[in-house]
């Protein structure tokens, strides 16, 4: 079809309909970008503006024979990019490129839906990586930009106008927001996700997990989110201390460390403590797990929690709201106990892995004799060794300890934990990591710490023997000693927030600043509780309360399209009987007329507002200026030549009163 | 009340005029007894320009009304008995062969005054009525090949018996189009009918009247009244109006464009008659009756006729 063709079918896309495509798609894959290899973003507005560079100039559409070759290039550069095609943000890649590809190849007005859907689907990919309050009215603002694209491609080019079709887009979403609220509420909710999420789309949610893989803590320490909050009766101990210990991991497949089996007491051994205790309360946020935070190492169990044999606490039921609780800690302390289980499992590593650190830590067990001396020299080896501390490591595709310990050297916490017990292990010491949290803010003006999911850490416990016991060993102190000593801020800068901010606040700026921050940790709270934890056992509280059986997904799917029809015919009925109006008069005398109307004085139909004044004021003589007066002032704004000001009727309407 | 007589005294432009228009009203009440809101009616049919139909039994003080009017306004006034054999030229005048001078000569009939009453109009033949149609639409007369403006202010009311009597010739709708307003005077009411047995002769009383306003003051509220603001709120009421009766079961047509200007004119003059610069809703619904009853034609099984109709779509029609 030759574009003449397609102009007086009206499938043209012109200019203005492919500026609306590709400024939609680009507003969809603006939060991707920091995200994705630069290349991609370029690849991506390349195809876009090749696009609208030929509708402009009337040249020809890219050849079939260049795609196909975009595509195989593309295919070879996410490879290379991620080691991986599949996955979350191999995925999201591909589909901007390709989305771009589709932008590129638009002819008729079918291709320029589907680019439209196929925003609305990247959208959902934006919710992969965030689910807070910002992303999700950014998002609402882009659907609302793909919906005025959908007006665009359905208007006539000549009566294309920006503002009126967002507001138009505007209107149809408001519209279908009550449709929107009911799928929310009624829509079956499926504990775990319902399409197989990728695994590493969690990650940055709910804190630590009981597993540790690369990327799962660097991933955190972006995270500004509280984690928990801590208040001290007594003095804070020193940055140094402050390891809140959390899930222990013993098993290791090689690049994923689990907790293994659970085959300790539940009862944890009395340990040798030395100093005074710390006490102190924490108020832990909701991180939908059971781990609950205590400094190391906690003597007393809370309430409503158990305590394992390696000192992790943990609550009796999952973390969903809030929750407090008092522990008492030694941060100077001595485990003397190994069980014979723990012994092996403390020395095993996965078949065949790590053949050059294995071969390290074979040479320095037959140089040194002691663990002691093991150790040292391994944390020697860590400080010697071009070895960096860095939030974005470069990606380890094939033996991650091997390759971290020779070649890249550049890692996050994790990587040191997980390779220094690698290490420890292949030298005959047993070793395990544990997970948890490190240093925390101390606010000014409490006595308390906050810790946040930014101050994530890892690191290692050895067994040195009988008399020494367990002892923790963090090889990233060994690194980057800033990171354990003044905390997270210090080891890395952040370029942007309070904290890079070297000011002193004067007291009621810092009061409202907290304020502030309070109220909007109450907003998320809220959000997270009620929409993102809305799920099955939620739902089902909820609607139990309306009799509705949520367990039973046919009910509710009867009932969710029962809803959705009363409600469309609601509306429909809504907008036939009442003509809108948006005289900001008629809206503020059909107030008084209402006002009116509960004095028992209805206006009647078809009846003048001046025979009503009249009316009114036989019956009620004790109205009559007011009444005289909003008459007056309505019939000049309505009827007469000079008009008048809306506002002062309004006022006056609202200072009516009738006793 | 007081602050809302003062909303509804807002003179327009002319107070004086205003004043002198309420006091021809009050005069002529005076005269035809109690029937103050039909003379407002006429009055307000002379302010927008349009001529006046009056729908009555015998006897109720039509012509008394007509010549009241006359009288107050100081018209020049004429009136013509319609019979089944007058002819368009005993209306319109006649050319003449005159002796004297050889030569014709064109004898004025009694349209050429400026306030005409055309006595049970509907007994003439439908050729004589359609010549004094023609004239009050065009304002002149064209007779012999020579076209003759009529006097200013021009103005024709026309009485009609009810239209079932016998040897009556009724107005066809097209021309009935041509009066802005049709009004009837109906029966006095008890207090006005013993005020009227008691009193001394109404004609008596008509000689003792004094002209209030001129002809040229007519003309002046004439072009006032037109002037009076008709809000875009108030033509929404209109149209509603029109596409009611256009809609409604209850007619076999609705109301034409023209009805509606009509209706719109008479409004302001009501209005301007009111003191006010601008139409309110009310001003339309007190000319209604006299504007739509006579356009309506109501299917033949439905009740309501005359008044009702105004009233039924006063009660049907929101008020914007």
């Amino acid at each position: 079809m030759t574009s003449a063709e397609l102009e007086t079918r009206g499938w043209h896309l012109s200019f203005e309909r492919m500026v609306w495509l590709s400024l939609s798609l680009l507003l969809v894959l603006v939060p991707h970008a920091p995200r994705m290899p630069a290349w991609i973003s370029v690849l991506f507005l390349v195809l876009a503006g090749w696009r609208l560079y030929a509708v402009k100039t009337g040249k020809p559409l890219p050849h079939r024979y260049i795609m196909g070759a975009v595509v195989l290039a593309t295919l070879a550069g996410v490879y290379l990019s991620y080691g991986t095609l599949t996955g979350r943000d191999a995925g999201v890649a591909m589909l901007a490129v390709l989305a771009g590809m589709k932008i590129a190849e638009s002819r008729v007005l079918r291709d320029a839906y589907v680019v439209v859907f196929l925003g609305f689907f990247l959208v959902v990919t934006n919710f992969l990586y965030s689910e807070s309050i910002p992303t999700g009215l950014y998002m609402l603002v882009v659907v609302a930009v793909l919906i005025g694209s959908l007006v665009a491609i359905s208007t006539e080019p000549s009566a294309l106008v920006p503002q009126r079709q967002l507001r138009l887009a505007a209107v149809i979403l408001l519209q279908a927001v009550p449709v929107m609220l009911v799928a929310f509420l009624l829509f079956p909710r499926i504990s775990g996700p319902l399409w197989g999420l990728p695994k590493d789309a969690f990650s940055a949610r709910s804190g630590l997990s009981n597993t540790m893989t690369p990327g799962d803590i660097s991933g955190l320490s972006l995270s500004d989110e509280v984690a928990f909050r801590v208040r001290f009766d007594g003095e804070i101990p020193d940055n140094r201390e402050l390891y809140w210990r959390g899930p222990v991991l013993w098993k290791t497949d090689g690049r994923t460390w689990t907790a293994g089996e659970s085959f300790r007491r539940s009862k944890p051994i009395d340990f040798a403590r030395r100093g005074s205790p710390v006490d102190y309360v924490i108020t832990i946020e909701p991180h939908q797990r059971r781990w609950l935070f205590a400094l190391e190492l906690p003597a007393t169990i809370p309430r409503m929690a158990t305590m394992s044999a390696e000192f992790e606490l943990r609550s009796v039921k999952r973390v969903r709201n809030r929750m407090r609780y008092r522990v008492r800690s030694y941060t100077d302390y001595q485990i003397p106990w190994i069980s014979r289980g723990e012994l092996t499992e403390g020395l095993e590593l996965a078949a065949g892995t790590h053949p050059r650190a294995r071969e390290l830590a074979l040479k320095w067990r037959r140089e040194l004799a002691h663990p002691r001396a093991i150790v040292e020299h391994a944390l020697e080896y860590f400080r010697d060794q071009p070895f960096v501390y860095t939030l974005t490591p470069p990606l380890l595709t094939r033996d991650n300890v091997d390759e971290f310990l020779f070649e890249t050297r550049q890692g996050f916490c994790e990587n040191f934990a997980s390779a220094f017990t690698v290490l420890m292990r292949a030298a005959g010491v047993p070793a395990r990591v544990v997970t948890g949290y490190q240093g925390g803010e101390l606010n000014e003006l409490g006595n308390f710490l906050t810790v946040r999911q930014r101050d994530a850490h890892a690191w290692s416990e050895v067994w040195l023997g009988e008399v020494e016991g367990w002892v923790r060993v963090d090889p990233t102190g060994a690194v980057a000693p800033a990171r354990i000593e003044s905390g997270m801020e210090a080891a890395i800068p952040r370029t942007l927030g309070p904290g890079a901010l070297n000011l002193q606040p004067s007291e009621p700026v810092r009061r409202a600043w907290r304020s502030l921050r309070h109220s909007l940790e109450a907003l998320n709270n809220a959000w997270n509780e009620w929409v993102l934890g809305y799920g099955p056992e939620r739902q089902r509280r909820l609607l139990n309360q309306f009799g509705i059986d949520a367990t039973d997904f046919t009910r509710l799917a009867v009932w969710l399209i029962f809803c959705v029809l009363a409600l469309l015919a609601g509306t429909s009925l809504l907008l036939s009987r009442r003509p809108r109006t948006r005289d900001p008069a008629i809206r503020a005398y059909r107030k008084f007329q209402n006002k009116l109307a509960r004095a028992g004085l209805e206006r009647a139909q078809g009846e003048g507002p001046l025979d009503f004044a009249k009316r009114v004021i036989r019956t009620r003589p004790d109205l009559a200026l007011q009444v005289s007066r909003i008459t007056d002032m309505y019939v000049s704004i309505r009827y007469a030549r000079e008009g008048g000001d809306a506002r002062i009727l309004n006022r006056a309407v609202a200072a009516f009163g009738i006793q | 009340m007081t602050a809302f007589q003062s909303s509804e005294a807002r003179i327009s432009g002319d107070n004086e005029l205003v004043r002198a228009l309420n006091d021809a009203i009050e005069d002529a009440s005076e005269i035809v007894l109690g029937k103050k809101h039909a003379i407002r009616l006429a009055l307000a049919s002379m302010a927008a320009r349009g001529h006046l139909l009056i729908e009555d039994v015998p006897g109720v003080g039509k012509t008394l009304l007509a010549q009241a009017l006359a009288r107050l306004l100081g018209l020049e006034f004429q009136r013509v008995q319609f019979t089944s054999d007058l002819l368009p030229a005993d209306i319109l005048g006649a050319s003449v062969y005159e002796r004297e001078t050889g030569a014709f000569r064109f004898h004025p009939g009694p349209i050429f005054s400026q306030l005409v009453l055309a006595d049970e109009v509907n007994r003439a033949t439908p050729k004589t009525q359609s010549a004094l149609l023609e004239a009050m639409e065009e304002y002149q007369v064209t007779q012999d090949g020579e076209t003759r403006p009529l006097p200013a202010p021009f103005f024709v009311i026309a009485t009609q018996n009810p239209v079932r009597q016998v040897g009556t010739f009724p107005l066809p709708e097209s021309q009935l189009d041509r009066f802005l307003m049709r009004i009837d005077i109906g029966y006095p009411d008890a207090n006005a009918e013993r005020a009227l047995l008691k009193g001394r002769d109404r004609r008596e009383h008509l000689n003792d009247l004094a002209p209030c306003l001129t002809p040229e003051d007519l003309i002046r509220a004439q072009v006032l009244a037109s002037k009076v603001h008709v809000s875009d709120a108030l033509v929404a009421y209109v149209q509603a109006i029109v596409s009611y009766t256009r809609n409604a079961p209850h007619y076999e047509l609705g109301l034409s464009p023209r009805a509606g200007i009509a209706l719109v004119r008479a409004s302001q003059a009501w209005a301007f008659m009111a003191g006010r610069a601008h139409v309110v809703p009310e001003d339309v619904q007190a000319v209604l009756s006299g504007v739509v009853s006579h356009r309506l034609s109501p299917v033949v099984d439905s009740p309501p006729a005359g008044d009702n109709v105004a009233e039924q779509i006063v009660q049907e029609v929101d008020v914007p």
